[in-house]
């Protein structure tokens, strides 16, 4: 029996990466679920958002480190990111002039506008791999580890070693951040309430004199800000390329959905959920039960119970048995 | 005789298709309160619309303080003075009362605060519950907060489509008190109610509309002591 091995084995290899992985599927499941709530329709379109920001990000982030500019022991990306969110918000507002505005002045139904918002993906996926290529890149730079496993062997006199990344570490207090200015933002200024009076009642709103043109860009340059801060955190903690942005859309819709669409808080949790789920799953825990348990009860198999390969069998499993029992999902959703 | 303060005149129109008002004229006098009765379709609600622009007319108009708003929007009304409060989802539910009744004064960019007050002093339980979201009151509480987020723009004209639907006698009483007690403040009234009876007891003026027209105007005493009225309206 090693408990505090086990512990180190466990913080290591399922919660760290499960806290980091959850902090970008919150975002990205976020920014889906505000626009579910506010413009009525499932975003298809987000992971690409998502890579479409981070290209921009890592495009100046490129240019930034060939000028000798960094930010020192913290990733060049984060002063690029300002720069991404502008691009993209300027891309996802250029599309609504072009594209949602048109079905959402002749009331389509959010069928419609999801189908739609396919199309916007596919051109957008097009796009940034027209740009950036469709091979794998690498970002990030900055301090690699806050912490290493053989420094906290060392410290600690462990045989198990905990890793912290600088990009896990640069996640999670991102995350964080981020969240607390969108929960200000929504809370507390007149803009933030009068789009969730939007989100809450629409027709009451315009009789507020609240103005739905103002509310759906607010609402568009927010989620661009949350899928490019989330695209660059997933790039940074694992690296960049188109597909597997593409197909982040079904951990970061089955968080929201398992929150409860709408929801802000529901996506968060969701978030969690859908990353740990996955992170739990796919684990192989031989290392940490033999910790546990006496020599003679150790396991002889892997003891995972399901290979990585198939990760995205959990967020679907998850998905299906949420919309089966809790269909408005964890927290109070709603569906149009 | 001088012209009311609002007056929709020989309104006729509907949503679309068939006319459902024909000729129907509602008026309300300053500080009074109008309220219009009549059997299930006779286009009550439609008429309340129509004053406030949810629908187009085909004929009519509609004036405001001798100003033809007419061709207003809803929300153009709403800054002209006319606050309204819709028979259902008349609350944002998952936001706090008191969120509700700034919301209600998106359009003002003065300082409310002292609205707030005063809609705290008429509705007492509002400000005990005003961290509270709106969606988790009762029934009666709700219309309270809708009545509320309306008076919110300081209107001179205040209408209501049923505020007492679907609400207990006893909070039916106290709404109708609050009601009163609007309408002293120099508030105009004009109300849809299905509770003929009570409403008629508050009313300075009642129209009674049978298929998109006018069948019986007077006052609300009037009205009650009258025995078509009674027989056909009323029940007896």
């Amino acid at each position: 029996m090693d408990i505090l091995n086990a512990l180190v084995a466990f913080l290591n290899f399922v919660f760290v990466p499960g806290l980091t992985y959850g902090a970008q599927l919150a975002l990205g499941a976020l920014g889906v679920t505000l626009i579910y709530g506010i413009l009525r329709f499932s975003n298809f379109a987000h992971g690409d958002t998502m890579a479409f920001g981070t290209m921009v990000t890592i495009l100046v982030t490129w240019a930034f480190q060939a000028a000798g500019i960094t930010a020192g022991v913290l990733p060049t990306a984060l002063l690029a990111l300002p720069f991404g969110i502008a691009a993209t918000a300027a891309l996802v507002l250029g599309t609504d002039r072009v594209v949602y505005r048109f079905y959402r002045r002749a009331k389509a139904v959010p069928t419609i506008l999801v189908i739609v918002s396919m199309g916007v993906m596919f051109v957008m996926n097009g796009l940034v791999r027209l740009i950036i290529g469709v091979e794998e890149q690498n970002f990030a730079d900055g301090g690699r580890f806050l912490i290493s496993a053989g420094d906290f062997k060392k410290m600690t006199g462990l045989a198990e070693g905990l890793a912290i990344k600088g990009s896990q570490a640069v996640t999670v207090i991102t995350a964080l951040v981020t969240v607390a200015l969108l929960f200000w933002f929504l809370q507390k200024t007149r803009t933030g309430k009068s789009m969730r009076a939007f989100a809450d009642n629409e027709d009451l709103a315009l009789l507020s004199g609240i103005n739905p043109d103002r509310v759906v860009q607010v609402t568009w340059v927010i989620a661009a800000a949350l899928a490019t801060i989330a695209g660059v955190l997933y790039g940074l903690d694992k690296s960049f390329k188109p597909f597997t942005y593409f197909q982040l859309l079904l951990p970061i819709f089955a968080a929201a959905i398992v929150g409860g669409l709408g929801n802000p808080i529901g996506a968060i949790a969701g978030g969690f959920v859908i990353a740990f789920s996955e992170v739990m799953v796919t684990y192989a825990w031989k290392k940490v039960v033999t910790y546990l348990l006496p020599e003679s009860l150790a396991p002889d198999s892997l003891l995972q119970l399901m290979g990585t390969d198939y990760k995205f069998a959990v967020s679907f499993a998850l998905l299906i048995v949420v919309l089966i029992f809790m269909p408005t999902g964890l927290f109070k959703g709603k569906s149009y | 005789m001088a012209e009311p303060f609002l007056i929709g005149e020989a309104m006729t129109g509907g949503y679309g298709g068939a006319d459902i008002l024909h000729g129907c004229t509602i008026a309300v006098e300053r500080g009074e309160i109008a309220v219009i009765v009549g059997p299930n379709g006779a286009g009550k609600s439609t008429a309340m619309k129509a004053v406030f622009g949810m629908l187009k007319l085909r004929q009519g108009a509609v004036r405001l303080d001798g100003e033809d708003i007419t061709a207003l929007t809803p929300q153009a009304r709403v800054s002209k003075g006319m606050g309204f409060v819709p028979q259902t989802h008349n609350i944002f539910p998952s936001m706090t009362v008191e969120e509700n009744l700034e919301m209600g004064a998106f359009i003002r960019r003065d300082d409310f605060a002292d609205t707030i007050a005063q809609i705290y002093d008429l509705f007492p339980i509002l400000k005990q519950k005003r961290l509270q979201a709106a969606g988790e009151l009762s029934g009666g509480q709700r219309q309270q907060v809708a009545v509320g987020r309306a008076l919110m723009t300081q209107p001179k004209l205040l209408m209501l489509d049923e505020p007492t639907a679907g609400v207990s006698p006893i909070v039916m009483d106290e709404l109708f008190d609050r009601i009163i007690e609007i309408a002293r403040t120099g508030i105009s009234i004009l109300m849809v109610e299905q509770n003929a009876r009570q409403a008629l007891e508050i009313a300075d003026k009642g129209y009674v509309l049978v298929q998109g027209a006018n069948r019986f105007t007077d006052s609300g005493k009037a009205l009650l002591a009258d025995p078509e009225v009674r027989r056909s309206f009323l029940g007896g």
